[in-house]
């Protein structure tokens, strides 16, 4: 079966010289869900922001369900890749949500009742049908969050690309929108400091420092791992111990 | 932590004739109205009486009450205080006039400005009153106003309040540091500030594009929502006008 997501060796340094990436490889199979853990300034948004050719010119390759990443390609790699980036203020940009929605299907030549039907899946898929004539700004944070991943379920990607999901989400918020993640039927990857959160949503991370992974396996033995761990910077909140919960079962 | 909405809308929420005309018929007609305001003849002044009434009764039939009019009419007022100077500083045949002694060509200038300036602004609050500020923009694109420009506008509606929201975090911030504008001296701190508020506001609109770009954008919005109108929804936002260009017609015959 090919790969929701192939990346191979893939380097990047941005033009004032400051080298990101050295030689990142990772794949993910279909219906896998990934957390990429790692300090600030692990390279992390920019290995992001390569899945989908927002930056590109570095050395390696990158493939969406095996079809690469450049130029010819971008704009069904647009629609097979859906980021929703952190602040939803920034992904929320159209005047209503049921515009905001439509924005990525209606660029890939959609309309009318078809592009209708869309929409409204999308918003159902994150429980906000009901709020699609609302201008953005008068949303909560936590509803603008799940509006943010509505707009590109709209586009049913391949592979859905969080970047710091739980961030600024109330509790409640946080856990409304990991059932609606844990009942999506599309790969995932996600990027956060959220170390609960990555155990509770991804079977499986991994962990990127100095613009290479230094670590690929199950989150919990990783969250374990306190060497690997602690050499990286990463440190469990206080109180959690992924072994009170246990390890997930297969 | 969020901010509570901020409610500074032009708009009234009425079920009127005039709030139902489509928007692109409204601003066509104030546009039309206030081209023939502006080309009243200058020796005539009865005109601007019929305009007024004309005005009144669009005020009227859209139920804006008039002290919501008038409250708003303060965004005249840089005009109306270089109107009063017209008569101190104009050259020309003097006049007194309670013992001062004021130019007479000057009078009659500042009196055209006035009215002039003053008609067109009620219009446009009067328009603003009666259309959602998003159906103004549909309206405009409906006209074949240059996209750029629309596009412009509208993302100016979506985040003019984040960008408030962001301004009044700023000014929090700097308030609970001790600060607080005493004299001159502390513009440089407020200058400070608002170059801060720019360059974030300039990296979320990169932020923005890229979000934009992830989702397909490649240079043109989708059109996803229109606004149509019907001719006799034309015929009846011609009243204004009509009763307008008429009456400046008249004006420049029988001047």
């Amino acid at each position: 079966m090919t790969a929701s997501l192939l990346v191979e060796e893939l380097a990047f340094a941005y033009p004032d010289g400051h080298q990101a990436l050295f030689g990142v490889n990772l794949a993910v199979q279909r219906g896998e869900r990934v957390a990429v853990l790692g300090p600030n300034g692990a390279g992390k948004t920019t290995l992001v922001l390569h899945l989908n050719g927002i930056l590109t010119g570095g050395r390696g390759t990158v493939q969406v369900a095996g079809l690469p990443v450049v130029k010819e390609n971008l704009r069904e790699i647009r629609r097979r890749v859906g980021i929703v980036f952190q602040d939803p203020d920034d992904q929320l940009f159209m005047p209503s949500v049921r515009e905001d929605v439509a924005f990525g299907p209606a660029n890939l030549g959609m309309r009318g009742p078809e592009l209708e039907e869309r929409v409204h899946e999308a918003l159902a898929l994150v429980g906000m049908a009901q709020f699609a004539d609302r201008p953005p700004h008068h949303l909560s944070y936590g509803q603008r969050r799940r509006v943010a991943v509505a707009t590109v379920l709209a586009m049913r990607p391949e592979i859905l690309v969080l970047d710091e999901p739980s961030s600024n989400l109330d509790p409640a918020s946080r856990r409304e929108l990991a059932d609606i993640l844990l009942g999506l039927p599309v790969t995932i990857l996600m990027v956060t400091h959220d170390l609960p959160y990555a155990f509770q949503l991804c079977p499986r991370s991994v962990l990127l420092d100095g613009g290479v992974i230094v670590a690929d396996g199950s989150t919990y033995d990783l969250l374990c791992d306190t060497a690997t761990m602690s050499a990286h910077r990463l440190e469990l909140p206080f109180g959690f111990d992924p072994r009170s919960v246990g390890a997930p079962a297969g | 932590m969020s901010g509570g909405h901020a409610h500074h809308q032009l708009y009234l929420d009425r079920e009127t004739a005039i709030h139902r005309l489509a928007p692109q018929c409204k601003i066509a007609a104030v546009l039309v109205f206030v081209i023939a305001v502006v080309a009243t003849p200058r020796e005539t002044d009865w005109p601007y009486a019929v305009y007024a009434l004309a005005l009144l009764g669009v005020a009227a039939v859209a139920r804006v009450p008039a002290l919501v009019v008038v409250r708003r009419m303060i965004v005249e007022i840089p005009f109306v205080i270089f109107a009063l100077l017209l008569p101190i500083i104009a050259r020309g045949p003097r006049v007194d006039v309670l013992g001062v002694s004021l130019s007479a060509n000057g009078l009659e200038s500042a009196f055209i400005l006035l009215a002039k300036g003053t008609l067109g602004v009620v219009a446009s609050i009067l328009l603003a009153a009666t259309t959602r500020p998003r159906d103004l923009l549909l309206g405009l694109q409906r006209l074949r106003m240059p996209e750029t420009l629309v596009q412009i506008m509208t993302f100016m509606f979506r985040y003019v309040e984040v960008v408030l929201a962001e301004m009044t975090r700023m000014r929090i911030a700097r308030e609970s540091r001790g600060f607080q504008a005493r004299h001159a001296g502390h513009l440089r701190v407020l200058a400070n500030s608002a170059g801060a508020l720019f360059i974030r506001s300039y990296e979320r609109g990169e932020r923005v594009h890229l979000a934009m770009l992830s989702r397909g954008y490649a240079g043109r919005m989708p059109v996803l929502v229109d606004v149509r109108s019907a001719p006799s929804q034309w015929a009846v936002a011609a009243l204004l006008p009509l009763v307008a260009v008429a009456t400046t017609a008249a004006a420049w015959v029988i001047r």
